[in-house]
């Protein structure tokens, strides 16, 4: 699709029961989410450091505490393992809460309170305790944060077993993603790509950014609707090659694809854990080549188990190794974001490489 | 510049050398015991401010000890709870079964029944007569030495029994180490093995109760050892915040595992005496005092349930036994100091206290001791019938791939395929077809 087809106008809305729709970008598009299932469930509580009066620092719950109350969004002290500590005790009693952390690189000090007590509680008490939390974490780079505002440490969570790790690429796909990840009864890590909040992004980063209002998947119904975790979405149907992305970066890949002419299926993969396997596995049989493409470290990256998968499954259908174009084995450098950033150039080599064999 | 060494010299030469303070019990194996240190105040001196007064009130329980049986085994004082001589044979009698339970259980592991047990001798006030204190719906989030918790809710004890040998029975079906106990039905939080996590889960269950107006409260438990996690500093912090009505229950029995309470930072103050820098209430008290262990918990409990906030009890003890079945004490600290505990036995204590009042006699204690060891001994046997550890009658091996998700995904349904697929070649002698 071109950017010329983006901009015309309004497409049916996919997947929504409800007539109207709205051009939102990703924040708007959480932001409504929240609003929803805030109304829908009285158990629904929003809670994080700066969330409440003040809205958030990316504006995801402004208003939120204005119209639900202060009981239902607050404000917490700044202690991440105070704030997913006490969403289990939520949880626990019955509630479903929807922790924020404010980045993701400061998740850290709440992974015991993740890793240890929601993921294994529904195992450990054999479904007495379950833990139904969502936590909304902005991650991802490409926004001059350095080493600690651009952190994806996706790969810590996916190896956890009893979380579910769910990342959003679109506005449209954020909210109903979000509504579904709010009602799973499983705790969930809900990854939101922030270089992408405001729009999608090419890997150009010397190019003006464009808004979300200029792309289809902008077109947000209004009222609730969901969409199931553990599926993928085709962002474009091809026979050359497999991309398997997430977040921002599938719009990276799509921009690449497209500049190159390349005839590539974009995988959207939407849900890290649990995998859309069998989306996987269709794609790769029907190309042959598979290519990998994630912002985080390479070493022990989600990229490898997906490599691995497809190598398993698809191996005598394989025509060319798979590839993976990643972020460097580096923490995330400040003034070499786009030397470190897997953007159109790594991405570009990746597939003549594999196009070449 | 005056602060400043002179160019010539090495920099800090005209200073003391610092030195590193690396605490250090009072006694090590073989020494003679000293327990000079140990508060023993007055029973019955302390004041008993208002349930629902300023946390600041508190501040001179956090430093005293809440004691209420004397040495003439009278109750004493303000906190007197005046408990009725029913309720007090009740309390004894669960301190009798913990006692014949542990006895029973760390003899079990001895035999091979299970790899595990720990016990809580010479603590069993710090959870039975606290648990008498709150209601049977309040919610509590223990740590694992709080087996009196569950058997002063009266849970079943084959139940206990099963899930400690993880056979078929186990409720929690094999997966849990034992003592990892979990009851829903009793208001009983699932026990995790990470120390300190159930603190702000505490905190954030009683701020759930407030948001939704309920009238329940929580309480918590924590050793004094892992009250140096950053959980605990956590909860301590959003209990006030939010005034949630919980009550943080700290275990002070002088011991983590081989480091003494030094390590957690008792030399210089009191447990306690930590809840005045959060602006929680807090009171420090004899926990093999049954009488001072309820009437404080129950202090905390109605200030809570009356939404005048928090508290955090330091309940002052000995772990008389070792750590758990894994641990041997004699390596680290002096087999005397059980001995010369300045605070006694908690058990001998009530029992005496009945005795005293007229309303129990040694024979009738002789009875109920037997009577509580019976009551175990058949609840083992019963639950024996259901398999002990390694002995095959484990839950079904697939079990182990469910709960971890509401739903199986596809990696786990085709693990638990694998998993079929090595039983039938382990008992089928041959692969599956």
């Amino acid at each position: 699709m071109s950017t010329a087809e983006m901009s015309t106008g309004v497409t049916e809305p996919k997947g929504a029961n409800n007539d109207t729709v709205r051009r939102l970008n990703m924040i708007e598009a959480i932001n409504d989410a929240l609003d929803i299932m805030l109304e829908r469930d009285p158990d629904v509580i929003v809670l994080g450091e700066d969330v409440g009066y003040f809205g958030g620092v990316f504006r995801c719950t402004a208003g939120l505490q204005e119209k639900h109350g202060k009981t239902r969004v607050f404000d917490t002290p700044i202690s991440e393992c105070g704030i997913i500590g006490v969403a289990v005790g939520m949880g626990a009693y019955g509630l479903r809460p929807v922790p924020e952390i404010q980045f993701a690189d400061y998740i850290y000090p709440g992974l015991d309170q993740l890793v240890s007590e929601a993921a294994r509680l529904r195992y450990r008490s054999a479904t007495e305790y379950i833990a139904p939390m969502t936590v909304r974490t902005p991650f991802g780079g490409g926004i001059f944060g350095g080493q600690t505002h651009s952190q994806s440490p996706e790969a810590l969570f996916t190896h956890v077993s009893g979380l579910k790790t769910v990342i959003p690429s679109t506005p449209y796909d954020a909210k109903g993603l979000l509504i579904s990840c709010i009602e799973d009864n499983d705790p969930v890590i809900f990854f939101e790509p922030k270089r992408i909040y405001n729009g999608p992004f090419s890997g150009y980063y010397d190019k003006p950014a464009e808004p979300w209002k200029r792309h289809p998947q902008s077109e947000v119904p209004e009222g609730y609707y969901r969409i199931p975790l553990g599926k993928a979405r085709t962002v474009t149907e091809g026979e050359a090659l497999t991309v398997l992305a997430y977040g921002t970066m599938v719009h990276v890949a799509e921009s690449v694809c497209r500049e190159k002419g390349v005839d590539a299926e974009i995988l959207d993969l939407r849900t890290l854990a649990p995998l859309d396997i069998e989306a996987i596995e269709a794609s790769v049989k029907k190309t042959g080549r598979c290519l990998i493409v994630h912002e985080a470290t390479r070493t022990s990256g989600f990229g490898a188990e997906l490599s691995a998968l497809v190598t398993e499954r698809c191996f005598y259908h394989l025509e060319a190794p798979v590839e993976r174009v990643t972020g460097f084995d580096t923490p995330y450098p400040h003034s070499l974001e786009w030397a470190y950033f897997p953007g159109p150039i790594r991405i570009g080599e990746a597939i003549d490489q594999l196009l070449s064999e | 510049m005056a602060d400043r060494p002179d160019a010539d010299r090495e920099a800090g030469a005209n200073k003391p050398a610092l030195r590193l303070h690396v605490p250090e019990p009072k006694s090590r194996p073989g020494d003679t015991v000293d327990f000079s240190h140990v508060p023993v105040s007055q029973p019955g001196k302390q004041p008993r401010p208002d349930e629902a007064c300023d946390a600041r009130e508190t501040e001179g329980l956090c430093h005293d000890l809440i004691r209420v049986l004397g040495d003439d085994d009278r109750a004493h004082g303000p906190w007197d709870p005046k408990l009725d001589p029913d309720t007090l044979r009740t309390m004894l009698g669960h301190f009798a079964l913990v006692r014949a339970f542990d006895e029973r259980m760390f003899r079990g592991q001895r035999q091979g029944k299970t790899s595990f047990y720990m016990k809580c001798t010479g603590e069993e006030a710090t959870s039975v007569s606290a648990a008498m204190a709150l209601a049977s719906d309040d919610m509590v989030f223990p740590s694992y030495r709080q087996q009196g918790v569950l058997i002063a809710r009266g849970y079943d004890l084959v139940e206990m029994i099963n899930q400690i040998y993880s056979n078929k029975g186990d409720k929690l079906k094999g997966r849990q180490l034992p003592i990892m106990y979990s009851s829903r039905e009793h208001s009983f939080f699932s026990i995790s093995g990470n120390l300190a996590t159930q603190t702000p889960q505490a905190v954030g269950w009683a701020m759930a109760s407030a948001i939704k107006g309920d009238s329940r409260i929580a309480a918590t438990w924590v050793g004094e050892g892992s009250t140096a996690e950053g959980d605990f500093h956590s909860a301590c912090t959003f209990a006030t915040v939010y005034n949630a009505p919980v009550i943080l229950n700290v275990i002070n029995n002088q011991w983590a595992i081989s480091s003494f309470s030094g390590f957690a930072g008792s030399e210089r103050t009191t447990f306690a005496a930590r809840a005045l820098g959060y602006g929680l209430a807090g009171l420090r008290v004899d926990g093999n005092d049954a009488l001072a262990v309820y009437a404080a918990q129950r202090w905390a409990a109605n200030r809570a349930r009356a939404n005048a906030g928090p508290t955090l009890i330091e309940y002052f003890t000995y772990r008389a036994e070792g750590h758990s079945t894994s641990d041997d004490p004699t390596g680290y600290r002096s087999a005397q100091e059980r001995e010369e505990w300045p605070l006694g036995d908690p058990v001998m204590r009530l029992k005496n206290h009945l005795i005293a009042l007229g309303e129990w006699d040694e024979d009738r204690q002789t009875e109920m001791d037997r009577e509580a060891a019976e009551r175990v001994k058949a609840a083992t046997k019963e639950a024996e019938k259901n398999g002990i550890l390694g002995h095959g009658m484990h839950q079904p091996f697939r079990t182990m791939f469910e709960d971890v998700f509401e739903e199986l995904p596809w990696n786990l349904k085709e693990q638990a395929e694998q998993a079929t697929r090595e039983r039938l070649i382990k008992f089928n002698g041959g692969r599956p077809k």
